[in-house]
């Protein structure tokens, strides 16, 4: 056991932090450090610009996606040298927000499924932020439930005809490529009859429309296909094992989303720092502090559980279910911090002026956007159960949708054709 | 970077399980609770003949001399059988104090007959329902002598000598006090394996341990150095707790189905795993800070604290309410971890105190 570095990670260390001084955009980095979780905050400038912009410097000189093969556009780095590449990449990783669904999931996805050809053509410019991707699993009928999805594809010739509905899909507006889980056949169990495809975007059919957000942005998106034409080849896995393929997928969405999570822990105690209450400072008050310990304990864990993650990972070990505990934690986490910390300044404290509340009002946009880190990617309450059965081995909840068709499966009221 | 520990460690691990699972079973904990004996000498004198006791003591001194990455691995293990053996008190508190703050003469005298546990220390700290502070310490110390009463000394029935707190002329001290001839009283606690005892000391002769007046601050580097241990007892508990509930989930029938498949239950299990794990990973890098004496261990040890008590106490009360009402019956082993669990947790004074002892190492905010 050993958490320090090694003579070359040391090396690896230097390089690293040389290349970010001399090439970093510094002219961000009062802004990005104010940013509150689920916004980038860019000041004067583009924030999907700026993080091209950087994207694109990194990889241009091999410093993006650093652990993918070189020929993919990475840079064939250990798991370890990458932790050390977030590490001293700071908060301009933070320009890294709009990447993550395309080279967290999406590429780990192609890496697992598409051609030779496909990889060489897709897997740089993903890595050098040219291109965006998505990942359209999500239905109006079935999110926890994803199997539950009815989107359909029909095979015509060499292509495959695409017509139905997702949802939630962040990014949508500014993707380029997206991954789609479709549904090839009803008539058997739910999860038999999946089928994965990637797609362009921007083919006949596919209707974008952004939806509000809770916390007023638009992230996340409706996207609509009608008689949407793909190209057999754009295939990833066989037909029918859309499942397997979205697991891939969906592990690799734990690890991007869980590995290096934000908890909100910085912030609270950074405002601990300063606060004045009336009793006195915010820092010697024993119900804060208690409260900054348990916080400061559980963030810790998180980080030591990655640690332990990136050297399973180093031995060659795949990482398990066990990697969900990262965002169930933090999730809670951050919308409770955010809520005591509001709470300690009062009603002041409500106020998402960025330009009167503290730190450009990253507690609010804390609080406005943590109930949805306990929604994507997987619910706490979903989260748990892969727990509970996975790790823990507890028996399958009982349920109404085992061993009978996709076609006959008890549904909502509202629930249109299938 | 490696975050794991190393294949020889977990041989070590490995072997003091099997010698643990044949030799100390729950219900050997049990027999010892019960008052059929003070400690498990057998399984004390079989940690022995591994040469456990000695783990981390120099070989200079007749220990092994394997540093503190074993001896973690080792204690968790003990907390997983809840061994009832004076090794906490002994191994991470009496022989850390000495190979800390001890002359070469002291260790000379102690370390050896530690190490191949021909002697049981133990700290006394505690004198009544009251947190011990500088200011209202009881027990004095006149020269070399000692007097006053010290109130639950863990395993202070079966131990030779105590390393003891006092307060004297220069502020409060160390000391160490032989405890033959002492009188000693059983004293009835939460968790009866532990042979807590009430100590009477009497004009007792002592001798100091480091300067004198540097007492309470020798008292909290031995204590943040023992919580990494502790906490690696607190996960074995914790660990075999979740394990229990889990295999009673499994097998236990109600409205026709197992009820692990409730998932208020599994919800249950799933926290306790999640604590569990946290727990775990702020020990194994407190486990590195104590090897290595890094500059933040007194953080890495109340963070890894802070976790483990956390992680114990939770596991040790939802494993009796996974088992109902069989969980409530003296017979089932639930109200051992539960009990061992509330020891753990005060043994070196309880979760606030390290809560507070965490905000004070936390470097300043970077905001
Ligand atoms: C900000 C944001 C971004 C997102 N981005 C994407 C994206 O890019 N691509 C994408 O495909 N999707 C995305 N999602 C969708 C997300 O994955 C789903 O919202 C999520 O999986 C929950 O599905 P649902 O919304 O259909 O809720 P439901 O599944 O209807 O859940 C409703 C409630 O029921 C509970 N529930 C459901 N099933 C169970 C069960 N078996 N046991 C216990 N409780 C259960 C849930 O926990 C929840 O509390 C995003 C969501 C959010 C909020």
């Amino acid at each position: 056991m050993d958490f320090s570095d090694t003579a070359a990670e040391t090396d690896f260390r230097q390089t690293a932090r040389a290349w970010i001084q001399d090439n970093a955009p510094t002219y961000l980095a009062a802004p990005l450090s104010g940013s509150g979780f689920g916004s980038t905050r860019t000041g004067d400038f583009d924030p999907i610009a700026e993080a091209k912009k950087w994207q694109k410097t990194k990889a241009e000189a091999g410093w993006a996606c650093i652990q993918w093969p070189k020929e993919y556009g990475g840079r064939g780095a250990t798991p370890i040298e990458s932790v050390i590449w977030s590490q001293e990449e700071g908060i301009y990783g933070k320009l890294s927000g709009t990447f993550i669904i395309g080279q967290g999931m999406c590429a780990p996805t192609m890496m697992a499924y598409a051609g030779e050809e496909a990889k060489l053509r897709y897997l740089p410019k993903l890595a050098s932020g040219e291109e965006i991707w998505c990942q359209l699993f999500s239905e109006p009928h079935g999110g926890s439930d994803l199997a539950g999805l009815r989107t359909k594809a029909v095979k015509d010739g060499d292509t495959w005809v695409i017509n139905g509905q997702k949802i939630w899909t962040s990014g949508a507006q500014h993707s380029d490529y997206g991954i789609l889980i479709t549904r090839t056949d009803s008539d058997v169990a739910k999860h038999r009859g999946l089928t994965m495809f990637f797609l362009d975007m921007k083919s006949d059919g596919v209707d974008i429309r952004p939806i509000k957000q809770a916390n007023g942005d638009s992230g996340f998106n409706e996207v609509f296909f009608d008689n949407v034409r793909i190209p057999d080849a754009q295939r990833l896995g066989e037909v029918g094992d859309g499942w397997k393929v979205a697991l891939t997928t969906l592990m690799n969405e734990r690890l991007a989303i869980g590995g290096s999570i934000a908890t909100g822990f910085p912030e609270i105690q950074a405002l601990v720092s300063e606060l004045v209450l009336a009793s006195g400072p915010a820092s010697g008050d024993q119900a804060v502090r208690s409260k900054l310990a348990d916080w400061y304990a559980k963030s810790a864990g998180l980080k030591n559980t990655g640690a332990r993650a990136i050297s399973a990972l180093s031995k060659g070990e795949i990482p398990g279910p066990e990697n969900s505990i990262g965002k169930l934690v933090a999730g809670g986490m951050m919308q409770d911090i955010a809520k005591f910390a509001v709470d300690l300044q009062g009603l002041g404290g409500l106020v998402t002026d960025p330009e009167i509340a503290r730190s450009q009002a990253q507690i609010q946009s804390m609080l406005m956007r943590s109930p949805a880190v306990r929604i994507e990617g997987g619910t706490d309450q979903i989260l748990r159960n892969i727990i509970a059965e996975r790790v823990l081995g507890l028996p399958e909840d009982m349920r109404a949708d085992k061993g009978i068709a996709f076609s006959q499966i008890p549904t909502s009221q509202d629930s249109g054709t299938r | 970077m490696n975050f794991d520990f190393s294949s020889e460690d977990r041989m070590i691990q490995e072997q003091v399980r099997r010698f643990l699972s044949e030799q100390s079973p729950l219900s050997r904990h049990r027999s010892v609770m019960e008052g059929e004996s003070l400690q498990a000498s057998d399984v004390w004198q079989g940690l022995a003949d591994l040469g456990l006791q000695g783990t981390a003591i120099p070989e200079a001194y007749g220990g092994v001399g394997a540093g503190y990455l074993p001896l973690c691995l080792v204690a968790q293990e003990l907390g997983g059988v809840l061994a009832a053996v004076p090794f906490s008190s002994s191994v991470y508190l009496a022989t850390e104090a000495i190979t800390c703050f001890g002359s070469t003469d002291q260790k000379e005298r102690y370390l050896p007959k530690l190490a191949s546990g021909e002697w049981v220390g133990t700290l006394a700290v505690s004198e009544g329902p009251h947190a011990p502070s500088p200011t209202n310490l009881t027990v004095v110390r006149s020269g070399d002598r000692l007097s006053g009463k010290k109130l639950v000394v863990p395993h202070g029935l079966a131990a030779d000598f105590a390393v003891v707190l006092v307060s004297s002329d220069a502020g409060t001290d160390l000391v160490l006090a032989g405890l033959e001839g002492v009188e000693r009283s059983a004293v009835e606690i939460v968790d009866p394996s532990i042979a807590a005892a009430t100590i009477d000391f009497a004009q007792t002769q002592c001798e100091s341990l480091g300067e004198p007046g540097d007492g309470w601050a020798m008292l909290e580097t031995v204590q943040h150095r023992a919580a990494v241990l502790y906490a690696f007892e607190q996960i074995g508990g914790a660990e075999q707790a979740l394990n229990m509930a889990v295999a009673y989930a499994k097998e236990r029938f109600a409205f026709g189905r197992p009820i692990g498949s409730f998932q208020s239950l599994k919800h249950m299990m799933a926290d306790m795993y999640v604590a569990l794990k946290l727990a775990e990973s702020n020990a194994y890098y407190a486990a590195w800070a104590l090897q290595n004496d890094a500059p933040d261990l007194g953080l890495a040890a109340a963070t890894a604290r802070v976790s483990a008590t956390q992680a114990f106490q939770l596991c040790a009360r939802d494993n009796i309410q996974v088992h109902g009402g069989m969980g409530f019956t003296w017979a089932f082993d639930c109200h051992l971890f539960y009990r061992r669990s509330n020891y753990l947790s005060l043994a070196l004074g309880g979760l606030n105190e390290w809560e507070n002892k965490l905000v004070d190492a936390l470097p300043s905010a970077v905001a």
